[in-house]
């Protein structure tokens, strides 16, 4: 088994996932790419477990995943309160904490 | 066994034993209780004497009921552990000695004459069997020959200061269980009268706190076993007697007097401090007072040291005891209340002088170099006091001045007595002179009482009919104080008289040396309190009652205004009288002289001088002991009536009889010698005028020097000081001008500007970087994550 392609792969997604971050004005597509950041590093994890021959790997996949759901449920709250206050997901124009 | 042949030992070769324990009887072990019962009442009728239902007094009397109840335990457990203190005790305290011998530690400290060797000797082998059995023999009839007196101590450290542990404790000897005594009894019967006494004065609670204050002050410096605690307690009842000369403070001679107390008191005390600081340094830095007496006494200590040291401690007994010179407070002290004076300027506090020469009478008995000599400072002050105090007696209008004066002339008879090396004499004397003198005082205070005047002159005479039992007490106690046989102070001034020694004409052989002349002062002395005595009893008691009723009488006594005659005072003031009268009756028993009486009863002799002298203790001197002389006690006793008779002569035959003629009560001749002969009218101006020793403090010692001195020190202060300070300010001005407007305003402000102007500078940049948009701050997130990642790959 080659672990190059997974972790290409892995890089590839991560890469994804912080130009969303960055670049995206959705909220919601913010939260997406923050999501495929951290199923990059799960596939970083799984691979370097079965690499190794442990379950290790794969059990702190699963917390991962664990920790990933209750975050997207705080972020998709934080978006929803914010479309209540500015009628709008768009996050370039939540800047009130400009110094 | 290993101990009666080290008692022996002790008897033939002078003391040899430390002559204390930590050891002894609980009562003595913990006799910090005494001062703390009366310490801790001060403080509750301080605090809450005011809501009391008898405003604190009864608070007073309780814990000195209980300090007295306590004292006199102690005295039965000092009396028992005095004769019985051995066997097992005895050989610890050995045992610990020899401990310390072979660590090596200070022994010095403990053993004298470097015998720490044949004590060890003596504990090993038990000597030779007859010398033991001698010694057993011994023990059965006379033990107060070889039984050494071992005093009981306890100690706790104070403080430590710079490695040096400063050391409270309580040092329970004879002399200290008998001053307990002295001191909770007066205290206790002062404190019973003053409840009639003082009753309904506005400062009531007040007064019985410091009462309070000053049994347990006095309790504290009779039980110390450091001379620094001694200090304290010592100024601790200078306040008290402060506090109490001026509890009438709102008339100013009151508060003067005070002042007057308090100040001549610290001119002495000076000494007290020079010299109790000489003897910390020449005992190898140490405050112990067994210590500083053992080694004085083994001269370990240099002659010239404790010489100079004793001078200066004498300065302190002349202002606290009263000596010549500086005894002009005591008779001005008398502006306290009555039972105060009772108990503080007559029966207690002015013996704390008497006391410390007593307490470190090695080093006053090796500097003054008291044994084999004929004349020392201590004495010949003594004796000059006791004359020339009973001389001012006699000028006196005022029957508490009269007392005052006599009670200065006794405190020289405790001091000559000392100073003659008659140290159970003198404490016998203070012991006797407590009780008549307080006596006397109360005595006084109830006459006063009930004509509401101190003056003998103007507003008593006669009182004879109207306070008979005041009469009769007053009378018993003045008897003892002239020292008739038998009340108590014929028996201890004759114990001083034979303590003088030397004088063959008596046969009282057997002194520490021959004090000729303070024999011949002792004896006038005796005559002269006879015939002021005399005087006092014929003004106050005999004639005709001379108070005039005055149209003042304040508030204070509207309970009589029905009656303006005198009447006996109430209960609670006759019955410490009484009391005090039947010691002054008795008291001298306890000290009867050697041969006096014989068969059964011959054990009932100097119980005093066995019970109450440390003999054989280290940090005693051994003392001789002089054979009394019944020529001796017959002359002194009949030159003391030939004064008591020419009083009598005067008043109550003279003056008596003018006063007859002349139909009104008279207190002296009209025509008298004082007025007709020149060099005698000098002579009593020159008693009214008390040597005019009040005029040379004031007038001449304090004006010529407040004067000169005030104006040299104003040329002083106006030519060096202000000039000095002038220009200290001037340059002072210019060197700030200097520094302000060069250093201040361009190089710190400058410095202050320019940080002040970064700072500002940079925030403003940086504050461009907080644009609040989240996925810039994402961008600075992954940019820094990217940077550490690219430091931990290439670089590490």
């Amino acid at each position: 088994m080659l672990l190059n392609q997974f972790l290409l792969l892995a890089g590839a997604l991560f890469c994804i996932g912080v130009y969303g971050v960055i670049v995206r004005r959705n909220g919601v597509m913010v939260l997406m790419s923050i999501e495929m950041i951290l199923n990059a590093v799960n596939i970083n994890l799984v691979a370097f477990g079965a690499f190794n021959g442990t379950p290790i790997g794969s059990v702190f996949a699963l917390f991962v995943i664990a920790v990933a759901a209750a975050e997207v449920g705080i972020g998709l709250a934080i978006v929803l309160l914010i479309y209540r206050n500015k009628k709008s997901i768009d996050f370039s124009e939540v800047d009130t904490l400009k110094g | 066994m290993s101990l009666s042949s080290l008692l022996l030992f002790a008897a033939e070769t002078g003391p040899a034993l430390p002559g204390y324990t930590f050891g002894g009887p609980w009562i003595l072990r913990n006799a910090w209780l005494l001062p703390f019962i009366p310490a801790m009442s001060f403080l509750v009728i301080l605090f809450f004497g005011k809501r009391l239902p008898y405003k604190g007094a009864e608070i007073g009397i309780a814990s000195v009921a209980a300090v007295l109840a306590l004292a006199i335990i102690s005295n039965f457990a000092w009396f028992d552990h005095r004769d019985h203190y051995e066997a097992a005790e005895a050989e610890d305290a050995i045992g610990a000695l020899l401990n310390e011998a072979e660590s090596g530690a200070a022994l010095q400290v403990l053993v004298v004459d470097g015998t720490a060797e044949e004590i060890r000797l003596a504990t090993e082998e038990p000597a030779a069997g007859e010398l033991f059995a001698a010694a057993e023999g011994g023990d059965d009839g006379h033990s107060s020959e070889i039984h050494p007196s071992t005093a009981v101590r306890a100690e706790a450290t104070w403080f430590q200061s710079g490695g040096k542990e400063f050391k409270v404790g309580t040092l329970i000897d004879g002399q200290a269980v008998m001053m307990l005594f002295v001191v909770s009894f007066i205290s206790l019967l002062v404190h019973v009268y003053s409840t009639d006494y003082v009753a309904g004065d506005r400062r009531y609670t007040h007064y019985y706190a410091f009462l309070s204050l000053f049994t347990a002050s006095m309790l504290l410096l009779v039980i110390s076993a450091s001379t620094i605690q001694f200090i304290t307690a010592w100024e601790l009842v200078g306040v008290c007697s402060f506090a109490l000369i001026g509890h009438w403070w709102e008339e100013k001679p009151n508060s003067d007097a005070a002042l007057k107390a308090f100040l001549t008191n610290r001119v002495g005390d000076i000494g007290l401090l020079v010299g109790m600081i000489i003897l910390f340094f020449a005992a190898g830095q140490t405050f112990d007072i067994v210590k500083i007496n053992t080694m004085a006494l083994n001269g370990e200590i240099g002659h010239n040291t404790l010489l100079v040291a004793s001078l200066c401690l004498m300065g302190a007994v002349m202002s606290k005891s009263g000596q010549f010179v500086l005894h002009t407070w005591l008779p001005d002290a008398m502006a306290g209340p009555t039972p105060v004076s009772a108990l503080i300027h007559a029966a207690t506090m002015v013996v704390a002088g008497v006391y410390m020469i007593a307490r470190l009478y090695g080093v006053f008995y090796e500097g003054l170099s008291i044994k084999d000599s004929s004349v020392n400072p201590l004495a010949l002050v003594g004796m000059i006091t006791l004359v020339f105090a009973g001389l001012l007696a006699f000028v006196q209008d005022d029957i508490k001045k009269v007392l005052a004066y006599s009670t200065v002339s006794q405190l020289g008879y405790m001091v000559m007595a000392l100073g003659v090396g008659a140290w159970t004499a003198a404490l016998f004397h203070l012991f006797t002179h407590a009780f008549f003198k307080a006596g006397l005082f109360l005595g006084a205070g109830s006459v006063a009482h009930s004509v509401h005047s101190f003056d003998m002159k103007k507003d008593m005479g006669g009182m004879r009919k109207f306070m008979p039992t005041t009469y009769k007490t007053f009378v018993i106690c003045t008897l003892a104080l002239v020292g008739i046989f038998p009340f108590a102070g014929f028996w201890s001034k004759d114990e001083i008289l034979v303590g003088t020694g030397g004088w063959g004409l008596f046969g009282g052989t057997g002194g520490n040396g021959s004090y000729t002349l303070m024999l011949i002062g002792g004896i006038l002395g005796a005559s002269l309190t006879g015939a002021y005595m005399t005087r006092v009893i014929y003004l106050t008691f005999f004639g005709e009652f001379r108070h005039v009723a005055h149209d003042d009488h304040g508030a204070h006594d509207s309970h009589d205004a029905h009656d303006h005659l005198p009447h006996e005072s109430g209960p609670r003031i006759t019955i410490p009288l009484i009391l005090l009268s039947g010691f002054a009756l008795l008291a001298g028993l306890v000290n009867l002289p050697p041969g006096f009486i014989t068969g059964n009863l011959e054990s009932w002799q100097e119980r005093f001088l066995h019970f109450y002298e440390p003999v054989s203790a280290a940090y005693f001197p051994s003392v001789a002991h002089g054979t009394p002389s019944y020529s001796l006690a017959v002359f002194s006793s009949a030159i003391g009536i030939a004064g008591v008779a020419m009083a009598y002569f005067y008043y109550f035959v003279l003056v008596d009889r003018k006063a007859k003629q002349l139909g009104e009560s008279l207190t002296e001749l009209p025509n008298g010698p004082t007025t007709k002969v020149g060099f005698l009218r000098a002579g009593h101006t020159l008693l009214v005028e008390k040597y005019y020793l009040d005029h040379l403090y004031t007038d001449f010692i304090a004006a010529g020097t407040k004067g000169p001195i005030a104006r040299a020190v104003y040329w002083v202060n106006q030519n060096v000081l202000d000039a000095t300070i002038d220009a200290v300010g001037r340059t002072s001005v210019k060197t700030g001008t200097a520094v302000y407007t060069h250093f201040d305003q361009k190089v710190v402000d400058g410095a202050v500007n320019v940080t002040g102007l970064v700072s500002s500078e940079t925030g403003g940049e940086l504050r461009k970087l907080q644009t609040g948009k989240i996925q810039q701050y994402a961008a600075y997130l992954f940019a820094g994550a990217t940077v550490l990642a690219g430091v931990l790959i290439f670089v590490i």
